[in-house]
């Protein structure tokens, strides 16, 4: 069985569990599990050319975002005394639903794009798509903070997936460029969370609404 | 026909009871007791057809008529379905159609059964049964569909034959993700935790039980008799799917018996370690089901 | 040399950070910024080598925002110095609903202006499509904290907004990276790196199905950050929220850094024979975000929104030189030069009028020319050079734009174009000149409200700068100006 196949069934897998998931908690350990999963895919993406890059990237992501990411927003969430997402603007089932047809759309899109002929896998491509399109749709349609940041998470795991799919060849120290904006990115917002919890007492992003036109 | 698709048939009409007892048997296991005996749906299918029955004066024909409709439907869905390499006693392109309908057939008629005795308790049952199904069916068709696209045939009895092992190894995730679909289906299809309690006697609770719960007597024999089939019908879809052909004859039987077995374990399993879902939690349950076979149709496709 | 430019303003960021005195630390503050300053002069002088084995290069459109942003940084690095002075006290009342709230400590604010000029600087050397990345993303990381220098409420929400909508667009950008990536590789062969130079002079081997997503993606993503209509959405709430200071670093730096990202796409675009293609994508934004800033300027009660919006619609113009070909280029360029410089200056008096008179809504500043004469004076000027009255050098800009459409026989583009500036210029009207005129009611004069030289000087000398640049541009700038010019020229 094609390793690749199996790492990208279950990224879909967690992508849908987060669209149609309420439970923070449960989110928080779905996405780290997806981060963790991905930091394997480019070793086993390239298993012909294996080398420590690819090892030292590896365990880089699986160690930012398997550990540090969902220590950090876990402390955020015990901060701010949320367990449970509130009504979205799209509720679960209707998510789950657009979920499946933005993976329709996904392997849609990827037969009109002409795919480089050394792809470890054919479904590379949609399910980065797929992570990507899902991972807007979660900023778009949740009203905590967190849940904003899980989205964006899972649009950075699909841009990541896709890069380390279809072009190898960005030099390490781009990839590591990526990895240490992702990590201070997701810091900076972390700490944005804590202060919206305590300026606000609630992390409801459709309530900050003082400015506008 | 060939001899060998009456063995279905037969082992459904026989041992369809005994994976009901086989799953009470694991539930009491896990929580320590010895349980009821293996054989205990026979004798107390045998105790029923002897005893008489009451019907109420509010009911009409239609209360009488519904579990000897709803057997004859489970009893026709019952030809059309194989059991691992042996061919289904009737089969045609497009035949898992005819299933699905027949089972939606079956439920037709006990819903009208409930609903014609005129009680509130069978009327909640009643609409809560349908709804589920309701979201149920796209999850059975979606996979039965990703089968039939893997298989290259529309017909149940090649495409659950034609599966082997060289399928599972190009193919794996896809055909996991549609097992797990099935399981779910058949949970919910069945009336067991997570979407229904079979044991509880709290009727606000109950889904299934709830509705039938005004037939006794033979009417009730055939009701129970016509979950254990339906039971079987749905794990055979799923042991179809997992249980290589072999070249021999009586290794595919026991292969076969076996799988079913599992099934009804596995089912038992389950309820006994989980509790069932809230009832606004069983619809993203069921859609989750039909996602995961969507998605399997999807990555099929590629 | 490059690699002092990038790695000067970080150490002096992170020592920042660690320094106990005030003084010291804003000494620090301006003494990097003019070694900052100095060394990009060289810059001018002699091209410094590349580094990183060509990935950090300055070239032509380098070289001109380098200068800006660090022209800016210097004169903005007065005005905070003096400014974090004056904010020493730890409660300070807001101005719109009266609570108190505190500041931020002034360590991580100098720290992070550091950091801030640091990676803009990075994204101006960057020859490397990733690394330019890179820099972007930490240019918004950098701004977010100076953002929420004023711990509220309203500076809160700018923040959020600012980093979730930057990050997403910026996130998007990337994967026009990778996208940039595959097309960079042929079917069977190894892939050439994303250097500049390399994707420019290999451009024809480029795939181009992927290439024109890989643009619609950069517009998307770096479009973000520049400002651009209909991704605009973060600008007005930060540029108004943040200090002074740092909306005039916002307007006149960051967004000129994205602008340049996409100058690289096109440059790459032009290469490859897509050209038309990533021209008519730079219309259109251009035209929406004129006309959207123009809506949203009349009418408006809030000055310094009035401005991001002004900002929002420079950036427009910008984007419809760029589409109009070489000579609308050209005009282009200038303007990002001259509008920076503009609003750079605008924004440092906004914050003289948010100290003078304690309130940001239009309709309660009255008598700025007689309350507090300088920053009246130079505010009227900053009003005239920024809706392109000559002799100011945004006119200059604006009229070769306008030109270059009516040259190029689109002569709808330019009635368009007049009609917004028309209508922004009625609406800047009634806000500035109402703002100046008039008698002062609610300010308190006195010496110990009289306007400060750290106040007065930056903008004057930004105010002299673009009034210079409206009479006369200097040699060295129009050959800049030309070369990159050149280059997004109007092969097909």
């Amino acid at each position: 069985m094609n390793n690749t196949n199996i790492i990208l069934v279950l990224v879909v897998l967690t992508n849908l569990k987060l669209l149609g998931s309420s439970r923070l908690g449960a989110s928080i350990r779905v996405v780290a599990m997806q981060g963790v999963v991905l930091g394997l895919l480019p070793v086993l993406a390239h298993t012909n050319e294996l080398s420590l890059r690819y090892a030292v990237l590896a365990a880089g992501t699986i160690a930012l975002k398997g550990i540090v990411f969902p220590w950090f927003l876990f402390r955020a969430v015990r901060e701010a005394e949320v367990t449970r997402e509130v009504e979205p603007y799209v509720g679960y089932v209707t998510s789950l639903l657009a979920g499946v047809m933005i993976l329709a759309v996904s392997f849609w899109m990827c037969e009109r794009l002409p795919m480089p002929e050394t792809l470890a896998s054919s479904w590379l491509a949609p399910v980065a798509f797929f992570s990507i399109f899902a991972g807007l749709f979660l900023i778009v349609s949740r009203k905590r903070a967190v849940n904003q940041v899980l989205g964006f998470l899972v649009l950075e795991n699909g841009v990541y997936t896709f890069g380390v799919g279809l072009a190898p060849h960005t030099s390490l120290l781009v990839e590591a460029g990526v990895l240490l904006d992702v990590f201070v990115a997701v810091f900076v917002m972390g700490i944005t969370i804590f202060h919206i919890n305590r300026e606000f007492d609630h992390i409801e992003t459709n309530r900050l609404s003082t400015l506008k036109d | 026909m060939y001899p060998e698709s009456f063995i279905p048939l037969l082992l459904a009409l026989v041992l369809s009871p005994l994976l009901l007892g086989i799953i009470n048997r694991t539930k009491a296991l896990f929580a320590g007791r010895r349980g009821p005996p293996l054989l205990q749906i026979y004798f107390d299918l045998w105790k029923l057809l002897h005893k008489g029955a009451v019907y109420s004066r509010t009911t009409t024909w239609i209360f009488r008529a519904g579990p000897i409709l709803g057997l004859a439907a489970v009893l026709t869905a019952v030809t059309l379905v194989p059991l691992g390499n042996f061919p289904a006693l009737i089969a045609f392109p497009a035949d898992f159609l005819l299933f699905a309908g027949l089972l939606g057939l079956m439920r037709f008629f006990m819903v009208l059964a409930a609903l014609d005795t005129g009680s509130s308790f069978e009327g909640m049952g009643a609409s809560r049964e349908v709804f589920f199904s309701a979201l149920a069916e796209p999850a059975l068709l979606v996979a039965l569909a990703t089968l039939a696209r893997q298989a290259g045939s529309f017909s149940l009895s090649t495409m659950l034959g034609q599966v082997s092992g060289g399928h599972w190894l190009h193919l794996g995730p896809v055909l996991a993700l549609v097992m797990i679909a099935l399981m779910i289906v058949l949970l919910a299809e069945n009336a067991r935790i997570p979407v229904d309690d079979p044991n509880t006697h709290l009727e606000l609770t109950m889904i299934h039980e709830v509705m039938v719960l005004d037939h006794g007597g033979p009417d009730f024999a055939f009701i129970v008799y016509g979950a254990a089939l339906k039971l079987w019908l749905l794990a055979a879809l799923v042991v179809g799917m997992v249980v290589p052909a072999t070249g021999a004859s009586w290794l595919d039987l026991a292969l076969v018996m076996g799988g079913m077995f599992a099934v009804a374990v596995i089912v038992g399993v389950v309820e006994s370690v989980m509790a069932r879902l809230r009832l606004v939690m069983v619809p993203q349950l069921l859609v989750g089901a039909g996602a995961l076979a969507a998605a399997a149709f999807l990555l099929g496709l590629k | 040399m490059i690699l002092v430019l990038v790695f000067l303003p970080l150490l002096a960021g992170l020592a920042a950070f660690a320094l106990r005195s005030p003084a010291v630390r804003r000494g620090l503050l301006i003494g990097t910024a003019l070694v900052h300053a100095a060394l990009t002069a060289i810059c001018w002088k002699t091209t410094p080598g590349a580094a990183l084995g060509g990935w950090l290069a300055l070239d032509a459109a380098g070289l001109l925002f380098l200068s800006i942003t660090s022209g800016l940084f210097l004169v903005a690095s007065f005005y905070a110095a003096g400014y974090l002075g004056q904010q020493a006290n730890k409660h300070t009342t807001d101005v719109e609903e009266g609570m108190l709230f505190d500041n931020a400590p002034e360590a991580v604010f100098i720290g992070c202006l550091l950091l801030f000029l640091a990676t803009m600087t990075l994204v101006t050397v960057s020859q490397h499509f990733g690394l330019l990345w890179v820099a972007v993303e930490a240019t918004t990381l950098a701004s977010a904290p100076l953002i929420y220098f004023h711990r509220h409420h309203r500076s809160l929400e700018a923040t959020w907004k600012y980093l979730l909508v930057c990050s997403v667009g910026i996130a998007l950008a990337l994967l026009a990276c990778f996208f940039l990536g595959v097309a960079a590789t042929p079917p069977n062969g190894e892939g050439f790196p994303l250097v500049l130079t390399e994707l420019v002079a290999k451009a024809q081997q480029l795939q181009t199905p992927w290439l024109k997503a890989a643009c619609l993606l950069f517009f998307v993503g770096y479009g973000t950050k520049m400002g651009l209509a209909p991704l605009h959405t973060w600008l007005p709430d930060a540029h108004s929220e943040a200090p002074s200071v740092v909306s005039a670093l916002l307007s006149g730096a960051v967004l000129n850094c994205a602008f340049l990202g996409l100058v690289r796409v096109q440059q790459v675009c032009v290469a490859a024979g897509l050209g038309a293609f990533g021209r008519d994508v730079w219309v259109l934004l251009g035209l929406v975000s004129l006309v959207v800033g123009a809506v949203f300027i009349i009418g408006q009660t809030d000055y310094k929104r009035l401005l991001a919006y002004s900002s929002v619609e420079n950036m427009g113009i910008i984007a419809l030189g760029v589409g109009l070909g070489s000579a609308g280029a050209f005009g282009a360029m200038l303007h990002a030069v001259n509008h920076a410089i503009a609003k750079a200056m605008l924004f440092l008096l906004s914050g003289n009028i948010l100290a003078h008179y304690q309130t940001k809504n239009i309709a309660q500043v009255r008598g700025l020319l007689s309350a507090a004469p300088v920053t009246g004076v130079l505010w009227v000027a900053g009003f005239l050079a920024i809706t392109g009255t000559p002799p100011f050098g945004l006119f200059l800009s604006k009229f070769t734009i306008l030109k270059a459409a009516i040259d190029g026989g689109r002569t709808w583009i330019g009635i368009m174009f007049l009609v917004s500036l028309g209508v922004i210029f009625i609406g800047m009207t009634t806000a500035f000149f109402g703002m100046a005129q008039g008698v002062p009611d609610k300010v308190a004069s006195g010496p110990a409200n009289r306007d400060r030289w750290w106040q007065i000087a930056p903008p004057a000398v930004l105010g002299l700068l673009v009034l210079w640049l409206g009479l006369a541009v200097p040699g060295p700038l129009n050959n800049v100006l030309r070369q990159i010019a050149a280059t997004l020229g109007d092969a097909p």
